[in-house]
């Protein structure tokens, strides 16, 4: 279950970056080649997420789907897998996108003037 | 866990320092709350043991910043007070069009931060770290029951003339493997990590302020026996070295696609077993190619000492490299 660390990773972050005000909304970046179940993240979130500036904030998780350079042809390709590969045939590839494990962004109650 | 930032606690986690016998809890953190840090308060609208009360008021106000209105409750009193509308997200609760705008937008601050930011830098200090006393540092990872620690004391003994090895040793609970790696002849710490499944690289810190390996060493940490998470946490180690029995199934790197791929090297331990089971080496072999075309694959038995002169050239050559990558 290291979603639950990840979660208070998570929350570790944006309660910083808050500087004390309080969040609305986080917006994550989950690659589909993570590891890391979005169900299990959304789970845990609102019990991390409680006494923190983050309580009662909604979670949005955007998965991002695998992508691939072939380093054999050159191509690109979809990766539903870790290892899928490569039409050609190679196993040899660069990965574009689908390990995101990323905080994209935050949304914060506004400071009144 | 921390009541202001739910920062990662290390619950239960310890640190025991073989040699000494002292032992240390993590998770005693200082962080740094800015100076504005405040913490708004906040009020519902219940009075009298929790009583709900509506709006019940005219709309004659303007919609700037906040406004102030009265309103009554249900047991009669009146008040008036402050409503901000900050976020464009206030709901009044009541229908009507009141033909005003929130102009307030929501202040969105771009984070673009990778989740495991804090353990990715503490990892790339341990490794920094490494490499400025010239040291080998591994992560020796599995499932449990694999022959890790058995492959580590036989490792240790073999080669203590030649090499200084330290080890941090993972586990959930007990100290068992840290007394074996001891009795081997190598000084250890045993990190307990209590509910947690992997170790991090903040653990492995802790660790090493206690071991205190010289210039030269050999570091090997034992992961936490888990296929899964330990591929997620840096530790600033050079490789993973992911071990893998023949008591276990040939298709676990298919499994476990994330370790696999982590690892520069997998070794089939327990080869002397492989009379009594059904195990593949060829297949196991072609599993791990599929997940990783790059791994080295090594036959060994901890046990009969078959294989090992292997495993043994493949680290003094690591070693080599750990030294000239410090100028690279």
């Amino acid at each position: 279950m290291h979603e639950l660390g990840i979660v208070r990773n998570i929350v570790a972050i944006v309660g910083d970056a808050a500087k004390g005000r309080r969040v609305h909304r986080v917006t994550l970046d989950i690659g589909k080649l993570s590891g890391v179940m979005p169900d299990a993240i959304a789970f845990c979130f609102e019990t991390v997420a409680q006494g923190t500036m983050l309580e009662g904030a909604t979670l949005e998780i955007r998965r991002i789907e695998g992508r691939a350079r072939c380093d054999a042809c050159g191509s690109e390709f979809t990766a539903d897998t870790l290892f899928t590969p490569c039409s050609c045939g190679s196993r040899r590839f660069t990965r574009l996108q689908g390990e995101e494990l990323n905080i994209k962004s935050m949304e914060l109650e506004q400071e009144v003037a | 866990m921390c009541g202001h930032c739910g920062c990662g606690d290390k619950t239960g986690a310890t640190v025991l320092n073989l040699q000494t016998g002292e032992k240390m809890t993590m998770g005693s953190h200082s962080h740094e709350h800015g100076p504005d840090h405040r913490h708004p308060h906040e009020h519902d609208h219940a009075r009298n043991g929790g009583v709900g009360h509506t709006h019940d008021h005219e709309h004659q106000h303007q919609h700037e910043s906040s406004h102030v209105h009265d309103h009554v409750h249900p047991d009669g009193s009146r008040h008036s007070h402050a409503h901000a509308h900050e976020m464009g997200h206030h709901d009044h609760g009541h229908g009507g069009d009141h033909g005003h705008q929130l102009r307030a937008a929501p202040a969105v601050v771009e984070l673009e931060t990778r989740i495991l930011a804090r353990n990715d830098a503490l990892a790339a200090k341990n490794r920094a770290w490494f490499a400025g006393r010239e040291i080998l540092a591994l992560n020796l990872v599995s499932s449990p029951g694999s022959g890790k620690t058995t492959l580590l004391e036989r490792t240790i003994r073999d080669l203590k003339s030649e090499l200084k090895f330290y080890v941090v040793e993972g586990d959930q609970a007990t100290a068992n493997d840290g007394e074996r790696i001891r009795a081997a002849g190598a000084p250890a710490v045993q990190v307990n990590t209590g509910t947690g499944c992997h170790l991090e690289a903040d653990m492995v810190a802790r660790g090493l302020a206690e071991l205190k390996p010289p210039p030269g060493s050999v570091v090997m940490i034992e992961n936490v026996g888990n296929l899964v998470c330990p591929a997620m946490f840096d530790l600033g180690e050079r490789a993973k070295v992911v071990i893998l029995s023949v008591t276990e199934g040939e298709d676990k790197p298919l499994k476990y696609p994330h370790m696999f791929r982590a690892a520069e090297i997998m070794i089939l331990n327990k080869t002397d077993l492989l009379p009594h089971v059904d195990f593949d080496v060829s297949r196991a072999t072609a599993n791990a190619r599929e997940v990783n075309p790059d791994i080295t694959v090594l036959l060994v038995s901890a046990r009969s000492g078959e294989g090992l002169a292997d495993w043994y050239g493949w680290l003094r050559r690591e070693i080599g490299r750990a030294r000239e990558a410090v100028f690279a």
